[in-house]
């Protein structure tokens, strides 16, 4: 059986999370990549924002970083700018990362820098009880959207793409190797990488949405995701309500610190 | 670029920048803003020259956590803004004072508030710099008046904030910003460069936040082999968040008190003049420009003035302020704003001693005679 306690922080333990919560199943995930790819731990360094997703670096025994509300790429980029050689893993959630976060998104992807970004995508802001996200579907409901969302919701991984991001992918809660797997993978892409999980939220989301338990939550995300290359066989009918999974995008791009590397064995000295 | 011991004609952002790379500045992330983009562009050369990180980043906000994060791995870390700028950073710098990650921060102050008066100057983010970020905190700003002394202040805002492991605000303002001095580097031997405490104990023994002697515990680059967590939330000495009303108290107590109780070390403050003036001027930034010329103006027949200048606005030294103040028959405060010292000068001293304002909040500089002729009425 996998040991997870070498790469926890077991002193941390119980963690905050709500009975039912998907995130600390994206923790295990994590925490088998790494294992996987035998990434040493003091050359990690994993760094969030505000929310549920973002306790995560508290578990976990690497450099941590829980930042600002929405900044986590930002404190990110320095980390990793700085420092290349660092393997930085930034995690957030839908409201931090893409909503007050959602600047530095859409240029962390646009810049590609050599950042593994795990998003937590549970449609609802979990921590401060509930309210409408950018990524609550119209017509959910949430503590600030009673009567049902009137906003359309961001589609993150196509955001993801259309900024410039060369990795893409998707999973959810349910598909816990594929997740694995996609975290490898995302981890050593050279440039900006983003995973979005779908992960549910019982307590702030299921229960207001009329999918009450987790297990009813965990069957919804089973039942509407298609992998990619599934769904390039389907009709855009046969594919409404549903979303892909698997790897969306993998592209080649020049990497930002690679670039910067460039430009100063091309000045060096020049002083 | 190097122009140590021969006299060079620069404009005070680029004694900024050339300061911050005699401080060892190698990262620094900011983002466009008049008046302040000279230092960004001047570093967006220099750095990569000498394998120092540039990066223009997507916004004020994310150049400050991009500079925290840097500093975390050990790089001497700046950034650099005005007034709107400024506001959007101070969560950020709010963070690095309760997470102790050492950070420069230079405001060329602009008119305000909001986009107010972009190529014309003011003093008016002063106590901004003091009480922007939210909390309670203690915090340490310094306002050089000239292009050498923005060059000085620049390596001791560096060394201030890796001494005392605290984000250090150089307020600058328009007028020395863009001004042109000469400026001569002061040899090796004159200038003395700091780095932060770094740890030497066993990893598994690391306490980031311990409660040492001297209240600042040594620092630990991430990726050195000390794993730990940084957090904005109150924590304890290992780093992780708490409740505990005790631990909570004992933490913030040591954060406020790492600053207030080196407030000697860290004050710095010039007295010009008469050595016991009838008129006591208090002027810094570009304004006690105005007051220099406005004692060189002074006649036989006007009353003995000395102008206090202080260079580290915070801590204000208040003790030397006092006593320079003690028999003074009244006390002009001079600076670029609605008055925003004054009141930390009325805080100073007797209700008894006259004291009066001469300002600016027009973004034109301060005349020297409208300094000379408060003097003569406060008495």
């Amino acid at each position: 059986m996998f040991d997870y306690s070498q790469y926890l922080r077991i002193s941390k333990f119980p963690h905050i999370w709500c009975p039912g919560c998907g995130d600390g199943t994206i923790l295990k995930a994590l925490l088998r990549a790494v294992h996987t790819l035998q990434l040493d731990k003091n050359k990690i360094v994993l760094v969030s924002g505000i929310g549920c997703s973002s306790r995560t670096p508290g578990y976990v025994d690497f450099n941590t970083l829980h930042t600002t509300h929405g900044r986590a790429l930002a404190f990110a980029t320095g980390v990793k700018h700085a420092r290349p050689d660092l393997e930085v893993i930034v995690v957030s959630g839908d409201g931090d990362g893409t909503a007050i976060g959602g600047n530095h998104f859409i240029h962390a992807a646009r810049r590609n820098i050599n950042i593994t970004m795990i998003l937590y995508n549970n449609y609802i802001y979990g921590m401060t009880g509930g309210q409408v996200s950018p990524t609550t579907p119209m017509g959910a409901y949430a503590s600030t959207a009673q009567f049902g969302s009137i906003e359309p919701n961001f589609n993150v991984s196509e955001l993801a793409r259309a900024a410039g991001a060369p990795f893409v992918a998707r999973t959810t809660a349910y598909h816990t190797a594929q997740m694995q797997s996609l975290f490898v993978k995302a981890i050593q892409k050279k440039g900006f990488s983003m995973v979005e999980v779908i992960v549910q939220c019982p307590t702030a989301f299921g229960r207001r949405n009329r999918i009450r338990t987790p297990v009813a939550m965990l069957n919804w995300m089973k039942e509407h995701s298609i992998p990619v290359k599934a769904a390039e066989k389907m009709s855009p009918e046969q594919l409404e309500g549903k979303f892909t999974t698997g790897v969306l995008w993998d592209i080649d791009r020049p990497e930002y610190t690679e670039q910067y590397q460039r430009l100063v064995e091309k000045v060096a000295g020049d002083h | 670029m190097n122009s140590q011991n021969k006299p060079v004609f620069v404009q005070g952002n680029h004694a900024c920048v050339l300061g911050a790379l005699r401080a060892g500045c190698r990262f620094f992330a900011g983002y466009p803003i008049t008046p302040s983009s000279e230092i960004a562009e001047g570093l967006s050369v220099e750095l990569p020259k000498r394998g120092g990180k540039f990066i223009q980043m997507e916004d004020e906000i994310s150049a400050m956590g991009a500079v925290i994060g840097a500093s975390l791995t050990g790089a001497k870390a700046m950034t650099a803004t005005s007034g709107p700028g400024f506001s959007l950073k101070q969560e950020n710098i709010g963070y690095a004072v309760m997470t102790e990650v050492p950070c420069v921060i230079v405001n060329v102050q602009r008119g305000g508030p909001s986009t107010g008066l972009p190529t014309q100057s003011s003093q008016g983010d002063v106590l901004q710099a003091r009480w922007g970020t939210h909390g309670d905190h203690e915090i340490i700003a310094l306002a050089p008046s000239s292009i050498p002394e923005i060059y000085e202040m620049t390596i001791r805002a560096f060394n201030l904030a890796e001494r005392y492991r605290t984000p250090v605000i150089l307020l600058l303002d328009e007028i020395i910003g863009h001004m042109r001095e000469v400026l001569v580097e002061p040899p090796d031997e004159e200038i003395q460069i700091e780095h932060r405490l770094r740890p030497d104990c066993d990893p598994s023994r690391y306490l980031p936040y311990q409660h040492v002697d001297s209240d600042i515990p040594p620092m630990a680059d991430f990726g050195s082999g000390y794993r730990y967590h940084v957090t904005g939330l109150c924590h304890d000495e290992t780093g992780f968040p708490t409740n505990d009303p005790e631990k909570i108290e004992r933490a913030m107590q040591r954060l406020n008190r790492k600053i207030s109780r080196y407030t000697d070390d860290i004050v710095d403050f010039r007295i010009l003049g008469d050595a016991s003036p009838d008129v006591l001027i208090m002027a810094y930034g570009s304004s006690a420009r105005s007051a220099k010329q406005a004692l060189r103006l002074a006649g036989d027949s006007d009353p003995s003035m000395a102008l206090f200048q202080p260079m580290t606005i915070w801590p204000f030294p208040d003790a030397a302020f006092k006593t320079a103040a003690k028999s003074v028959r009244g006390i002009v405060v001079v600076e670029a704003n609605a008055g925003q010292m004054k009141r930390e000068i009325e805080r100073l001293v007797n209700d008894d001693v006259p004291l009066t304002l001469v300002n600016s909040i027009n973004g034109e500089p301060i005349v020297p005679a409208a300094i000379l002729d408060a003097a003569r009425e406060v008495v």
